[in-house]
């Protein structure tokens, strides 16, 4: 025997020189496997070309033009040289008082979302209800509530409860449901299924192993997201006024309207203030509920 | 097999139990201050939001007789004409709808470009200058802080009203979000490609090129196309401010009561949402087993 010599073994070698015969043969009947890298060259040339064709053509359908853009940057300029310095202009208690009503929206409106989605999540995981059309139903009713953007259903609250804050809180409440269900059922569908196995196992019952084995493992994963959500729901309560629910917004909009601009650089100024220490407060929350190794 | 179980006696076990029910308790405490806590907070922001359960009890039957005047009534004997009375101005709509989508577009890729430029800087293994970065940093954060609807607000008076305005308000915000973002990819990178090619003395630009970009690029385009899912549902709401986009003619549609116009817009915003959600997770999916594969 020549194994020695090369290291591969004569049927190897044979099939080796049966395929270097037929190579011809062989690259007409796979093109795929020889193709492959030219045609991926070709998709890394092509994409960005196309993504800015697209780029091009959209500019055009909406109607970009440099004079417009030339003329807006000048009274942009303008605008900047009007907001300084920053004045409150003697309605700081106002503006404070809005603030608070934006909090008191985004904090209610976060922790209604939360306590409403945390039942139907379970129901739209797979691991606690194995039953297809449950959670496929349940996924889908999440989809349908997260796709309607806040300011669309603070304009559908306002046809119930009436213009102001109220309705601002359940617009929140309605949008981040459907966000919340979503994460909290990938949550609980991320635990570890052998502290529900060992409840069952020592004769619990299904609410057991629900309370005792995956309420424990997912609650510290549903508290961070709740306080991440309330932090981003700050910025969004800040928005919702200009359809009239209620909060900072509605300032904004007049004040930016009839180009009061000192007053809006301080409003802003104030938000950005209020949401950084909402920030920070929170993050602290965070990281005592689950530990900074596993932050978010 | 029968087994017995030890039992302890019984001062052993009182005590044992003693201190498991204080650990219990405390833990109890615990969870009540919390819920006192959260109670007092959710008295306060009902006062300051003036929540009225009662009116929304005795109003909820005008949220179902809304829905229930938006809903258009489809016949099926005669489906075709129903659909066809129901989207009456589908061709407007439709090209809305597409303007949206555009808006979008062009928001995410501006936005993800600059975003890209800016993102280098602001990343700490990269950077070594502090005041590059905190300035690159805070720039980003007044980006994505203040919100994109802000900003069409502004622009709509500065620039006219029309998409315009709406793309240029996303873009701000997509490279504040995106920035920050891909600053976090950039710091989570592997640096030793990056010492390699310092160590043969290349420029910064090109350990950048050689040594970063194939590193992040999946995850670069994995969250571009997070943000572009995102921007849809935002350009979805810039004409409520005049910035361009289908938000228009819904506010339009909602403030004259034309209910079944309400509900065909919404559902048009919805599958539209939905579709793109799916299609970018289907190719999010793809690059991250991409990732995993090499």
């Amino acid at each position: 025997m020549n194994t020695a010599s090369t290291a591969i073994s004569p049927g190897k070698r044979a099939i080796r020189e049966t395929a270097l015969a037929d190579l011809d043969g062989l690259r007409r009947r796979h093109p795929g496997a020889f193709a492959k890298s030219a045609m991926r060259r070709a998709f890394m040339i092509g994409l960005p070309l196309v993504m800015v064709l697209l780029a091009f053509g959209a500019m055009v359908w909406l109607d970009f033009s440099l004079v417009r853009i030339w003329n807006g940057l000048h009274r942009l300029g303008q605008f900047a040289v009007l907001m300084i310095p920053p004045a409150p202009e003697g309605r700081f208690m106002a503006f404070s008082i809005a603030l608070g009503e934006t909090l008191a929206i985004a904090f209610l409106g976060t922790l209604t979302a939360a306590i409403l989605a945390f039942p139907v999540a379970f129901l739209a995981a797979k691991n606690v209800i194995p039953n297809i059309f449950v959670h496929f139903g349940a996924r889908r009713t999440f989809d349908v509530f997260r796709s309607v953007d806040t300011l669309i259903w603070a304009l559908m609250w306002i046809n119930v409860v009436g213009l102001g804050p109220f309705a601002g809180a359940l617009a929140i409440a309605c949008a981040d449901f459907g966000a919340f269900g979503k994460l909290f059922s990938e949550a609980i569908e991320a635990t570890d299924g052998k502290a529900t196995e060992g409840i069952a196992a020592s004769g619990g019952s299904k609410a057991h192993q629900v309370r005792f084995g995956l309420v424990p493992q997912v609650l510290p994963v549903i508290a961070s997201q709740v306080l991440y959500f309330f932090e981003s729901n700050v910025r969004s309560a800040t928005i919702i006024g200009i359809v009239g629910a209620g909060g900072v917004g509605a300032y904004l909009t007049e004040l930016i309207r009839v180009l009061e601009l000192k007053q809006v650089a301080f409003l802003i100024l104030m938000i950005l203030v209020t949401v950084a220490v909402i920030d920070f407060i929170s993050s602290k929350l965070r990281m005592a509920v689950i530990g900074k190794s596993k932050m978010v | 097999m029968a087994t017995a179980i030890a039992k302890l006696p019984d001062h052993q076990a009182a005590a044992l139990s003693r201190a498991y029910a204080s650990s219990v308790a405390a833990k109890r405490m615990k969870t009540l201050a919390v819920l006192v806590v959260l109670a007092v907070l959710i008295f306060i922001s009902g006062q300051m939001a003036d929540i009225r359960p009662w009116k929304l009890i005795t109003n909820i039957g005008n949220f179902g007789s809304f829905i229930g005047r938006t809903l258009p009534t489809l016949t099926f004997g005669n489906f075709f004409a129903d659909m066809k009375a129901w989207y009456w101005n589908f061709g407007d709509w439709f090209q809305l709808l597409v303007e949206t989508i555009l808006i979008a577009y062009l928001g995410t890729f501006i936005g993800g470009i600059l975003a890209f430029c800016l993102c280098f800087f602001a990343s700490a293994n990269l950077v070594r200058n502090k005041t590059t970065r905190f300035v690159a940093r805070r720039f980003l954060e007044f980006c994505r802080t203040v919100p994109d609807i802000v900003f069409a607000l502004i622009f709509v008076i500065a620039f006219g009203l029309g998409p315009m305005a709406g793309v240029l308000a996303l873009t701000i915000h997509t490279v504040g979000a995106l920035g920050k973002l891909f600053a976090e990819v950039v710091e989570n990178i592997d640096m030793k490609p990056v010492e390699g090619l310092q160590a043969t003395g290349a420029s910064w630009l090109q350990t950048v090129r050689f040594g970063v970009l194939p590193q992040v690029s999946s995850g670069f385009a994995s969250y571009a196309l997070l943000r572009f899912e995102i921007n849809v549902r935002g350009a979805g709401v810039m004409g409520f401010v005049g910035a361009g986009g289908i938000g228009q003619e819904f506010l339009i549609a909602i403030r004259n009561f034309y209910y079944t116009d309400v509900s065909a817009i919404l559902l048009m915003i919805i599958t539209t949402v939905i579709l793109i959600d799916l299609g970018t997770e289907q190719v999010r999916h793809r690059l991250i087993g991409m990732e995993r594969m090499r």
